[in-house]
């Protein structure tokens, strides 16, 4: 039953998304022109990271693609949710968790797409990394959207008013991104930043990513990055699935 | 006549920032197979918050129910598989075709592939929509969204139908469309219905019993010939003039529509 109506849910909001060509693709635009404009000028520097300067900025341009993308996913529900169709679905006996998973999975799919596009971009403008690295890097990528967009849907079902959804989501998602070194590697930090940075939940998953880069799965931010997704994960589904459960309002 | 909705003391106090609001305060009520019943009452009377509650889309924070044979409380998806349910809003995206929307809830329902394109096609037929299945739903005029989302409630042939507001927003012909459906469903399946209004006329034209709430609670029931002539001293006086004997003020205008709580 978890699996039948997971799947339905998620072909339903599937099919909504191959209809909308222009959402495919959209995401990575603003990832792409980091690569295109931003990639060229740390070619040269010391970033104090092993490997090239591909190697450090993919990675973290990967994870910004999840992160901007799926915290915004919940827009997508409150929509829903004004059209009756969030409630039309609490009544029917599909289970909850389903009535997340089955969306959240969609996102995964999406951000792992425009992922492959924006690394196939990257290779041709010079990133050499080993194919399991990158595979490794599409992982984060899918349990970092599905951790992110639940928090997001749950986030978007309980805001009293529509338009405070927004500003919620920038006051979160802009401190992550900068506080967890996704442009720049933290090592180039002060200590105080760089001790801040390591309260960002993010931060370990760009450390993990940029570690895969270079080949390196069995060190400790492989390890911890690994903990860290997985644990961020189950909690925001956990929360996901008890907002559909209740979805006050 | 065998109970299909039975409440005692349901009850749903909302906690506030400015303290608990007791939306619902203790509702009794019984509905019998095959009754369509009327819940009637100004704006802020708890109909939204009981009829979510019978739904199970808000958990009750006191008093038990039963609806078709399910403890509410206890197995909400036995509930859920019993009960077909229309929203004000109704329910549909926009951007999908109807019969997209139709097979989907039939799916929803646990249906299969082929059993949800029959069930689709038979909805459509019943309801007078076979000629828009393939329309995006949002070409749908006011009374065929409001076919399609009853559609959409009949799935699964449940045993209660819950109408929330359905006759808001249409014009008269398509009023008199969807009682005449209200009532051909009840006589042909034996559906129970269970409905809320702002309008007498609808209240007063449809319902085999009206319940009044007001503040949370129940204040009057029974038929409508009944309650005219307990508060208004006639069979035949306007439900109006008992609606205002009884709450001491008069229903909702039709143009607020109830604050969703």
């Amino acid at each position: 039953m978890l699996i039948h109506d997971t799947a339905l849910v998620f072909g339903r909001y599937a099919r909504q998304t191959l209809r909308s060509r222009f959402q495919l693709l959209f995401g990575v635009l603003m990832p792409l022109m980091y690569l295109l404009f931003f990639g060229p000028l740390l070619t040269g520097l010391p970033l104090g990271a092993r490997g090239d300067s591909w190697q450090v900025l993919v990675p973290g341009l990967l994870l910004q693609l999840g992160l901007f993308g799926a915290s915004f996913a919940g827009f997508a529900i409150i929509i829903e949710k004004q059209m009756g169709v969030v409630e039309r679905m609490r009544v029917t006996p599909v289970g909850r968790l389903p009535l997340l998973l089955g969306r959240v999975l969609r996102d995964a799919a999406l951000f792992v797409f425009q992922a492959v596009l924006l690394v196939l971009a990257a290779v041709a403008m010079g990133l050499r990394a080993p194919l399991g690295g990158i595979l490794i890097g599409f992982g984060f990528v899918a349990v970092l959207t599905v951790a992110l967009a639940s928090l997001s849907y749950a986030l978007a079902l309980r805001v009293p008013k529509p338009q405070e959804f927004g500003p919620a989501v920038n006051a979160v998602s802009m401190p992550s991104m900068l506080l967890s070194g996704l442009m720049l590697p933290m090592a180039l930090a002060p200590a105080w930043l760089d001790a801040l940075s390591h309260l960002m939940p993010f931060r370990y998953l760009v450390d993990a990513v940029r570690a895969a880069y270079v080949g390196d799965y069995t060190g400790p931010a492989m390890l911890y990055g690994v903990l860290v997704a997985a644990g961020f994960a189950a909690l925001a589904v956990t929360v996901g699935t008890r907002v559909f459960r209740e979805a006050g309002a | 006549m065998s109970s299909l909705i039975h409440t005692a003391g349901l009850a749903h106090t909302f906690r506030t920032r400015r303290g608990p609001v007791e939306a619902v305060r203790g509702i009794d009520l019984t509905v019998g197979a095959g009754e369509i019943l009327g819940l009637l009452g100004p704006n802020g009377a708890g109909k939204t918050t009981t009829l979510r509650m019978l739904t199970t889309l808000l958990p009750p924070t006191g008093g038990t129910a039963t609806v078709a044979g399910c403890d509410l409380v206890g197995d909400p998806a036995g509930v859920r598989s019993r009960i077909g349910y229309v929203a004000q809003s109704g329910g549909v995206d926009l951007s999908v075709s109807v019969r997209e929307e139709l097979v989907t809830q039939a799916r929803l329902y646990r249906l299969s592939r082929t059993e949800a394109a029959d069930r689709a096609a038979e909805l459509a037929r019943e309801l007078d929509l076979t000629e828009l299945l393939d329309r995006p739903c949002a070409a749908l005029s006011g009374g065929q969204r409001r076919r399609l989302d009853i559609a959409m409630g009949l799935t699964h042939r449940p045993r209660v139908l819950f109408l929330d507001e359905p006759t808001t927003g249409l014009d008269p012909a398509s009023r008199a469309g969807l009682w005449r459906l209200v009532r051909r469903l009840r006589d042909t399946h034996g559906t129970t219905v269970f409905l809320t209004t702002h309008y007498l006329d609808e209240a007063d034209e449809l319902s085999d019993r009206l319940v009044v709430v007001d503040r949370g609670a129940v204040v009057a029931e029974g038929a409508p010939a009944a309650l005219k002539e307990r508060y208004a001293g006639s069979p035949r006086a306007s439900l109006q003039d008992t609606f205002l004997a009884i709450t001491g003020r008069g229903p909702a205008p039709a143009d607020q529509a109830p604050v969703a709580v």
